[in-house]
């Protein structure tokens, strides 16, 4: 197993309410994502604990595109992941701020 | 629930009850039987409640430990729902997964009027946690029958990818009642654990007709170990259980003198049969050679036909 954490800057607030989403499940190629918003406005963390060691790089790129596209702002995103491949963890990223973007609780 | 249907019409496929049971996930398959947002989880994913034993084995955890815990509304009433995720390490038990499920039926046999859903999707005990996932089955066997001995109703919804293997089968074999669909299939030893054990002339776990017709849920419901069968579909669980949790009768010695005896008929009539067809024959079905090609709706006239279910057993 490998721990990674990325923290960015991000342009603007995740749009919605919602406190906490989570979305997949931890099995080969895939993974789940867990949502919250906990963090100030500006500011983005994701960590992951991932079985396939070694792909940091990829990781970092996956990350920074999605911050650059979504902007969720005051997200904390906690991923486990079971070796997805970064299309799929892209689709999860995305997923997750979906759901965060409802308002009931 | 009345703003429900205008709700659910607008939502794309898959996103109501129409989904399949057998794709769907723990979490979608709670959501969509439950009545619409009445869903309330306990410790849920945010609370980390991770297995204490992955780690030790370099294996990736799942926030919820693979089973979804708390209580909701079914048509109105309260219920207490568990749903185990098949597709992470098989729905099998661990640790944490079984302390869930125990501390759930705990609840319910203390506070007595509020039944039990378990959404089965499990292969068993989770091999790199045996000993506790042994004791957790043990736990949970005798919080269902401690649930029951209260008048709490335990009903078992079968339909997951993983079946209900191993301890799972033994749990839902104290259950006041299960519902399964054809993918549901109830056993202990899994096919590729009795070949492994007897040869491949006693069971070939290749044979995939062969898996359904021994374990599948419409043997499981034409033998009486499942009270009804269902098509794959959210709605027709949530029929199921309904119906099941208005018709499950109350539990006591009696109840376990007479599963007893239909056990013992069940061995004396059917013990030399060498396959399920062969039982369904000496039943009296119609064709038995059709049976594991007949569509749902056929087979669920057919089997209320056929066999009714004592109700002094189960």
């Amino acid at each position: 197993m490998e721990d990674l954490s990325f923290s960015h800057k991000a342009h603007e607030r995740a749009v919605g309410t919602k406190n906490i989403a989570i979305i997949g499940v931890v099995a080969s190629g895939n993974l789940e994502v867990l949502a919250e918003r906990i963090l100030p406005d500006t500011e983005c963390l994701v960590e992951i604990k991932t079985a396939a060691e070694g792909f940091g790089d990829v990781w970092d790129a996956v990350v920074a595109d999605f911050v650059e596209r979504t902007s969720p702002g005051g997200l904390k995103f906690s991923i486990n992941d079971g070796g997805a491949r970064p299309d799929t963890v892209s689709l999860r990223l995305a997923q997750a701020v979906r759901l965060m973007e409802d308002n009931d609780q | 629930m009345s703003a429900a249907p205008t709700q659910t019409a607008k939502l794309p496929a898959g996103r109501d009850r129409t989904a399949s049971w057998y794709e769907a996930s723990a979490r979608t398959r709670v959501r969509l039987l439950l009545d619409a947002g009445s869903f309330l989880e306990f410790i849920g994913p945010e609370m980390r409640e991770v297995s204490p034993h992955l780690q030790v084995f370099d294996l990736p955890e799942q926030f919820d430990d693979g089973i979804v815990v708390g209580r909701g509304s079914l048509d109105g009433s309260p219920v207490f729902i568990a749903a185990q995720e098949g597709h992470f390490m098989g729905g099998a038990f661990g640790e944490v997964h079984g302390a869930k499920l125990t501390g759930l039926l705990r609840a319910a046999r203390d506070i007595k009027s509020i039944p039990v859903l378990i959404l089965f999707d499990t292969g068993g005990v989770r091999l790199q946690e045996a000993n506790a996932g042994e004791l957790a089955i043990a736990e949970i066997m005798r919080a269902v029958i401690e649930a029951r001995s209260a008048g709490v109703k335990v009903i078992g919804l079968i339909g997951g990818r993983s079946g209900c293997y191993g301890g799972g089968g033994l749990i839902a074999g104290c259950a006041s009642a299960l519902a399964v669909s054809e993918q549901g299939r109830i056993a202990v030893s899994g096919p590729e654990v009795i070949e492994t054990n007897r040869g491949v002339e006693e069971f070939d776990s290749r044979d995939r007709a062969l898996v359904w017709r021994t374990m599948g849920g419409k043997h499981r419901r034409l033998l009486g170990g499942a009270d009804a069968f269902v098509d794959d579909t959210v709605q027709d669980f949530r029929d199921a259980a309904l119906q099941l949790l208005r018709s499950a009768g109350d539990f006591g010695i009696d109840t376990l003198k007479a599963e007893q005896s239909r056990l013992e008929e069940r061995l004396q009539l059917f013990g030399t049969c060498p396959d399920a067809v062969d039982i369904w024959k000496a039943e009296g079905v119609p064709d038995a050679d059709a049976i594991p090609a007949l569509p749902a709706d056929q087979f669920i006239s057919l089997a209320d036909e056929v066999r009714r279910i004592n109700r002094d057993a189960r």
